[in-house]
């Protein structure tokens, strides 16, 4: 027998503890989380972690360079995964360049859901020629391969961590757009909405105070995908010459400057950053794809 | 798909009645023109950025001109050029010139930029099809294996796969292809074209055996993310064409599993799959940049990354402008194609 006094005991959980109830259910998805948190924290903390500073000159020793991992300097100081050409510390380095990609890919998602996502609110509760124009440009957008508009416009730019992160937001902004669009349009005509427009709130109130908390979940997935996404291209632009300066070696400069060293049996210099980049990929594509299979509505189950 | 549905879904009646009467000819004629003059749109866009683009970059005489010449020098220049223009005139000349198919000469190799586009691009046209072979070649196959035996450990390791697929990034992946297959077991070439033959009047790697071998590798490395893609996609139509009535249909009438997957169940996920990798052409042909940089491959890709390290500018903007048409005529072609087989999108295009 249940009273209505019973069902008050129960527990209430918030949207997030709900949240995490789910997501917890599936052990991989949980490893992925704790990696991600755990690569984010080395990074955050790289200052202290790493054994080197691998901006500072005074330390890097040209006598040490491509040293095998494991290899001790004169110092006493052991290489655990070997120097690169100029003498540094791979560890060190990549805990540098860690952070500098996760930075560049969190700075330029977060860029890209504002103006993607206040294009989206805007495109949905305005309709009209606003929508029409907004949604032709993100067609426009999604037609063409990320990789080629940010070739695009780092050819017109040239090289810059803040043109990077512009370039980045430019080739994201647009699955916002179309993800939020199509939520808020089928929120729009709830009763909520409506019960706020009888109250006489403002249209930009409406919007951005109850109609754009129930896109969160839509958002929380792309946006988990498109940072993975925007690492990747980070990498690969700088790979290419065209992302961030020499000066500033993320994980994509690391590996582009071991390959010069590959063919010749060095195989430390590129292989390590690149598992690094390769996991912290593959762990933030697993918390997506978890995200996607627990906040799909369609996948959802009945209470 | 579903919006496409509800449109349809949702339209008037009247306007049904009009659809059914014209037939399949007016339908498709109102598509293409609608399609052709987006295109054009899309491609006037286009020719207005990269030109704002290069223009807001700076002034390419002074590039061109030697550091010590003096202002009249430089004023020359620019008239001769056509600079000291207003900004409109330029874009204009601009258009024109590329109308009749002059986007200028090369600042590094002085010959026409459009020519030394296309002298580079069959190898990326062949680097690309190839590409889209090995994955088709491969990822319908295990697909199809992963998705008839859904759970099995077999599914589990090639969806596992194909997660890892998607994540690896495309140079680290090249570079370990050539550190395994080249550095360590020295069984693969990794850069350059290897030697050319001639088949049909056309220089290709393809016509003798140490070009194949050249291609293999960059080909396996192009391929490994569409190959994913393709792995997701058959086994998802699989599994959504299996539980269906005309499956279980068949099976009562006791065809065979084989005709069943080979003809019933593969022609209804084919018409998605062939349009997925039409339109992944062009992002193949976008993605070759990199593996071409990364194998040295003498293609296109490689051509803009050297021209953008060299500010080869003319060459960049007809890199631009001639890979911009190309994915215009590849997306204009594939939603030809499904309009044709698939009434809704045409009912779409109307409808708007």
């Amino acid at each position: 027998m249940s009273t209505a006094a019973d069902i008050h005991l129960a527990p209430a959980r918030t949207r997030w503890q709900q949240l995490w109830h789910d997501y917890s259910r599936n052990r991989v998805s949980v490893w992925a989380l704790g990696f991600c948190g755990l690569l984010l924290l080395a990074a955050l903390s790289c200052a202290w972690l790493a054994p080197q500073n691998p901006y500072d000159l005074a330390v890097i020793d040209m006598f040490d360079s491509r040293l095998p991992p494991g290899s001790r300097n004169p110092q006493g100081m052991t290489y655990w995964l070997g120097t690169d050409g100029q003498g540094r510390d791979m560890l060190s380095a990549m805990l540098y360049g860690l952070r500098l990609s996760l930075f560049v890919g969190a700075v330029s998602g977060a860029l890209g859901i504002g103006l993607g996502v206040s294009l989206g609110l805007i495109a949905a509760y305005w309709g009209g020629w606003v929508d029409t124009v907004i949604m032709r440009v993100v067609d426009f957008m999604l037609g063409f391969p990320t990789i080629l508009i940010a070739l695009i416009l780092l050819s017109l730019l040239g090289q810059g961590v803040d043109k990077v992160i512009f370039a980045l937001m430019m080739v994201q902004w647009a699955y916002f757009a179309r993800a939020v669009r199509s939520t808020a349009l089928s929120e729009r005509n709830k009763e909520y909405v409506e019960a706020a427009i009888s109250l006489g709130l403002s249209k930009l109130r409406i919007v951005f105070g109850h109609i754009l908390p129930n896109c969160m979940p839509s958002i929380l997935v792309i946006a988990t995908v498109q940072i993975a996404h925007a690492i990747s291209t980070e990498a690969t632009l700088s790979f290419l010459g065209l992302g961030l300066p020499i000066t500033e070696p993320s994980l994509g400069l690391l590996i582009a400057n071991g390959f010069a060293f590959l063919l010749s049996g060095l195989y430390w210099v590129s292989v390590f950053p690149g598992l690094l980049l390769l996991v912290t990929i593959f762990c933030i594509n697993l918390v997506g794809d978890r995200l996607r299979d627990i906040l799909n509505p369609r996948s959802q189950r009945t209470p | 798909m579903g919006d496409t549905w509800h449109r349809a879904v949702e339209m008037p009646v009247h306007q049904c009645a009009i659809l059914r009467a014209n037939g399949y000819f007016l339908n498709m004629l109102v598509f293409v023109i609608r399609r052709l003059l987006q295109s054009g749109l899309v491609l006037w866009a286009v020719s207005m950025v990269v030109f704002l683009g290069i223009y807001a970059i700076g002034n390419p005489v002074d590039i061109l001109l030697p550091d010590d010449s003096n202002g009249a020098e430089r004023d020359a220049a620019m008239r001769a050029l056509g600079l000291d223009q207003p900004l409109w005139t330029q874009y204009g000349l601009f258009v024109w010139k590329a109308l009749h198919g002059d986007l200028g000469f090369s600042f590094v190799y002085n010959i026409a930029s459009i020519d030394l586009i296309f002298s580079r691009m069959p190898a990326t046209l062949e680097l690309a099809f190839c590409a889209l072979l090995i994955a088709v070649a491969l990822g319908i196959p295990l697909g199809l294996w992963a998705g008839l035996k859904p759970a099995s450990r077999v599914d589990n390791w090639i969806v596992t796969g194909s997660i890892l697929g998607f994540s690896l990034p495309g140079f680290w992946q090249g570079l370990m292809l050539i550190m395994i297959f080249s550095v360590s077991l020295g069984w693969l070439p990794s850069n350059g074209r290897g030697e050319l033959g001639t088949v049909f009047g056309i220089q290709t790697s393809l016509a003798t055996w140490d070009g194949i071998r050249h291609l293999l590798l960059p080909a396996l490395n192009l391929s490994l993310f569409k190959l994913s893609l393709i792995i997701r996609l058959t086994r998802a139509g699989v599994r959504e064409t299996m539980p269906l009535d005309f499956i279980k249909f068949a099976r009562a009438k006791g065809l065979s599993g084989q005709r069943i997957v080979g003809v019933h169940v593969l022609k209804n996920i084919l018409v998605p799959i062939i349009t997925v990798v039409g339109m992944e052409l062009g992002s193949v042909i976008a993605f070759a940049t990199v593996t071409e940089t990364i194998f040295a491959w003498p293609g296109m890709g490689k051509l803009i990354i050297d021209s953008i390290n060299k500010l080869d500018r003319p060459v960049v903007v007809a890199y631009l402008m001639v890979v911009t048409l190309m994915f215009i005529v590849i997306n204009l072609v594939v939603d030809l194609f499904q309009a044709a087989l698939d009434p809704r999108v045409r009912i779409k295009g109307l409808s708007k």
